[in-house]
């Protein structure tokens, strides 16, 4: 067929705005023009343009209008889809008369079209999926009422503590009688497993160079106040990314979890310090998983690898930092998981408690049963389908992944069903607190058989004011344009964050949950241990999930 | 709450002493149920003190069975001590209620003391499921020199209805329980004193924790862990597993179900061990509202309370002949004639222990180890 030619095409190339996932309200009437919204913009969705405008006036008495044209200055959004507004709302923060905020469009088609060039959509954040969670559902029912009187979260002492380390059966204790007195018999040669005792709540891997120095130091800063002020053990975990080499070194490195994954990245300098250290780590989390990208490793890119990032990585700078998907050396959970556990316990001289972390998936009771015969595995931390990440791609975290409630139950009663629910602590991650009741969906794992649970996403937005959402709003970690500073390495973005601030945060989050922790075990007649699988005291209103999760269905 | 009153002495006595104490608590129980449990035995069965004594509740199909089986597997009848049943309104009576001193299969006779052990709690077990489904048989206990009575009702109503004011039946050590019925429907299992192997205690609370108790319990390997018709019946099981089965001195069974802060732990002499046992044994502190009354196999009698003091005990006595009691007015009743000022209320870290025969009593104080 011929090409029409001398007919307008009336701009049928361009997309219109209703495709797009969020649509600027722009107010001409309130806009004085100041260009701050267009210059902040971390993706340059809206620029200031000319138009000319009709302008129809009469004048006098008697109707005479008259046509005038006139050229002005507006914001507009621009319809290009490489350059689509997130959402953030960056703009209508700095605007001084609120005349311009992003507006969600539930009928957008930005799926149909965010694969340029047959590259596909990769966001930061966590599961588009903002319908109410399995562990919202759930609910505390067991209330003590009259035959057992309930505690005042107030008055009576609380032991909120779990434990973080393998832990040997009691029938295997190497204990003997002296004097009428119980004694650990040093001559039986039994390994003692290491064992930390730290608050429930942990905060998950999010590495330095996934976050801007301030928030990585900010949250570094909040755990150190929360152990050493409010005696609060809280334990946070590294990321993959090594970690700043005067930390290593430090005091302060009892409260952090050094990660390794895939990639190694930071342990040629971990190495490195580990004959000046003066405490050991919490423990090392060996990454085989992660629940918003399963089957993909690591992935820091190459706008965020500053020098900072880069040397403390041991990397050149601006190159994609791609952890492979596992790690090289694996051959088999029997001999080359148990390895590594083995060396990486080896080197701090089986002091430290070394545990695995993989994403939720349906064989994550094969891999908790091996575990179970190794006496070195201190745990088993899975994250689940609703973890956040700072880079992957948008069809891993919105499509692959399990979640994590029936995966922790049912590892849990695997452990039950073994006699050794008590030895391997289960570590429950992956959309805890999704919707900001951190306390609620804590103990909710925990009633249903986890011995700690990890945040991330969450405590990082409570943190740092994150504009992320299951809307896909903003959710440009990977870029290295996050508007607040905080998964940026840009010195111009990330001064905007106080770290200070992101410390009294934090401290803030934990006390708060620490209380709501009292608040829901209290009335449960729960105080003196952390109510591990203690499943009748949950409901849900839900047939089908209390069946699939062994616990009370409650309408 | 449950009331409790539990005698030991060095003297045989009668269970209408428990009974009474019982009586002046009555506001706590509400008729749903007494438990006796009878250890040392005098009277009757005195003479039979070697021989694993059978206590439960048949109907007349269940006897037959019981009958068959016992007979089957060797047990041979030495003695049958069965109440003199007397109409009481208000107690449903059942076909049977006995107490039978067996003697072992010829097999058994010269095994160890543990395999015997393991014969009767396997014997009893498979009893009761032979029995459970139609509530045909009920067995409480089959131990040497250990009787249990359970039925629903008042506890005076409930002894004028077995006679006991007038059976000769003695012991050295009578626990009973006046049951206030809460969390489960009325049923006899559900009733304390609970009883396993020599061990055997009974609770006035609510036990919260009950069911990571009773998954790691079940999840033992041993065969005798089962039941939890009552959330109670793990403290008697727990004691069991501190005791008989990991072999620790019985105050380590206040360590267990009670462990102390790391800060405290740290104030003991035994503390490293203390702290593998605190990790080990976690699943099995016990939480809620609880003061436990128990006898261990030697005859000791102890009491302790949950880690709070949430509910009230009193231990006190003469040289002996001591009572342990949820309260005092019971303690009066069983034990005028004492010294009040020696009166024993333990509090949250006191583990009150009354040596065989009555003979002393000691407060072991958690803190100090």
């Amino acid at each position: 067929m011929e090409p029409a030619s001398g007919i307008m095409l009336d701009h049928n190339h361009r997309l219109s705005l209703r495709e797009f996932p969020y649509i600027i309200r722009w107010r001409d009437d309130r806009c004085k023009r100041c260009g701050k919204c267009t210059a902040v913009c971390p993706v340059k969705a809206i620029e200031p343009t000319v138009k000319v405008q009709r302008i129809i006036q009469s004048e006098g008495t008697v109707p005479s209008p008259t046509a005038s044209r006139k050229i002005t200055h507006i914001v507009e959004q621009v319809t290009d889809m490489e350059r689509h507004c997130t959402g953030c709302g960056t703009c209508t923060l700095v605007c001084p008369n609120e005349a311009i905020e992003p507006e969600y469009n539930p009928q957008h088609k930005f799926y149909h079209y965010k694969n340029k060039g047959g590259e596909p959509l990769k966001r930061g954040g966590r599961r588009n999926d903002p319908s109410v969670s399995t562990l919202d559902k759930l609910k505390f029912t067991r209330i003590s009422m009259l035959t057992d009187p309930a505690l005042d979260a107030g008055r009576h002492e609380f032991r909120i503590r779990t434990l973080l380390g393998r832990i040997l059966p009691p029938e295997e204790l190497p204990l003997k009688m002296e004097d009428g007195k119980l004694v650990v018999d040093k001559s039986s040669g039994k390994f003692i497993p290491p064992v930390r005792e730290i608050f429930p709540i942990m905060i998950g891997s999010m590495s330095i160079g996934a976050l801007s120095p301030p928030a990585w130091e900010g949250f570094a800063m909040g755990v150190a106040y929360l152990n050493e002020v409010e005696g609060i053990p809280v334990v946070m975990a590294s990321g993959e990314g090594g970690m700043s080499p005067r930390l290593l070194r430090s005091k302060y490195l009892k409260y952090f979890i050094l990660q390794i994954a895939s990639g190694y990245f930071g342990w040629d300098e971990i190495i490195h310090a580990l004959p000046h250290m003066v405490e050991d780590p919490a423990a090392i989390e060996i990454k085989y998983g992660q629940g918003a990208k399963p089957g993909d490793g690591g992935l820091l890119m190459a706008q965020k690898v500053l020098k900072l990032i880069a040397s403390i990585r041991g990397v050149p700078q601006f190159v994609d930092l791609a952890s492979p998907p596992t790690h090289q050396t694996k051959y088999s959970i029997e001999e080359a998981v148990a390895k590594m556990i083995q060396s990486m316990s080896m080197a701090w001289g089986f002091r430290v408690p070394v545990y695995p972390k993989i994403s939720g998936t349906k064989t994550a009771r094969a891999v908790l049963n091996n575990l179970a015969r190794n006496p070195y595995a201190a745990a088993l931390s899975i994250d689940g389908e609703d973890g956040g990440t700072g880079a992957a791609y948008n069809v891993s975290m919105d499509k692959m992944g399990h979640p994590i409630a029936s995966n922790i139950r049912d590892c849990y009663l695997d452990l039950v069903r073994q006699g050794k629910q008590s030895e391997l602590p289960l570590i429950a991650a992956g959309g805890v607190a999704k919707k900001g009741n951190l306390a609620a969906n804590a103990a909710a794992l925990i009633m249903l058989g986890a011995s700690a649970v990890s945040i991330g996403k969450y405590i990082m937005q409570a943190a740092t004011d994150c504009f992320g959402d299951e809307y896909n709003r903003c959710n440009l970690c990977n870029t290295g344009k996050c508007p607040r500073g905080i998964t940026t390495q840009d010195p111009k973005l990330y001064r905007r964050l106080d770290p200070d601030r992101v410390a009294e945060r934090v401290v803030e989050t934990f006390k708060a949950a620490d209380v709501e922790l009292k608040k829901i075990f209290a009335p449960m007649g729960r105080s003196t241990e952390l109510p591990i699988g203690m499943s009748d005291g949950l409901s849900i209103e839900d047939e089908a999930m209390a069946k699939r999760l062994e616990i009370n269905y409650a309408c | 709450m449950c009331r409790l009153a539990a005698i030991t002495s060095d003297k045989y006595f009668s269970p209408m002493e428990n009974i009474l104490a019982l009586e002046t608590m009555k506001e706590g129980h509400d008729g749903s149920g007494l438990g006796l449990t009878l250890k040392d035995l005098g009277g009757e069965f005195e003479e039979f003190k070697g021989f694993p004594i059978m206590s439960g509740i048949c109907s007349k199909e269940g006897i037959g069975v019981l009958d068959e089986f016992m007979d089957k597997h060797g047990f041979k009848i030495k003695h049958v001590w069965t109440p003199k049943i007397k109409k009481v309104k208000g107690v449903i009576s059942r076909d049977y209620y006995f107490a039978r001193a067996y003697d072992y299969p010829e097999h058994y006779k010269n095994k160890s003391i543990q395999e015997k052990e393991d014969i009767l709690m396997n014997t009893r077990l498979a009893l009761r499921k032979l029995g459970e489904p139609d509530e045909s048989i009920f067995v409480f206990s089959f131990y040497p020199d250990v009787i249990t009575i359970k039925e629903v009702g008042d506890p005076l109503q409930l002894a004028e209805f077995f006679s006991l004011d007038k059976d000769g039946i003695r012991a050295k050590i009578v626990f009973a329980q006046g049951r206030q019925n809460t969390n489960y429907a009325i049923y006899l299992y559900a009733c304390h004193p609970f009883f396993i192997q020599g061990y055997c205690s009974m609770t006035n609370g609510e036990n919260t924790a009950f069911v990571p108790i009773k998954e790691f319990l079940m999840s033992r390997g041993f065969p005798g862990y089962i039941g939890y018709n009552s959330d109670s019946e793990v403290f008697t099981h727990i004691l069991h597993y501190s005791v008989s089965r990991l072999n620790f001195p019985l105050h380590y069974y206040k360590d267990v179900i009670t462990p102390l802060k790391p800060t405290e732990i740290e104030q003991r002499k035994d503390k490293e061990a203390l702290n593998l046992m605190k990790q080990s044994l976690r699943p099995l502190c016990i939480d809620g509202p609880n003061m436990i009354i128990g006898f261990t196999p030697d005859g000791a009698c102890f009491m302790v309370h949950d880690s709070k003091k949430l509910r009230p005990g009193v231990v006190g006595g003469i040289k002996g002949k001591y009572a342990l009691m949820s309260e005092e007015c019971g303690l009066d009743r069983a034990i005028p004639k004492r010294d009040k000022d020696k009166d024993i209320f333990p509090m949250k870290y006191d583990m009150v222990v009354i040596a065989p025969q009555a003979k002393e009593i000691k407060v072991w104080n958690q803190l100090q180890g």
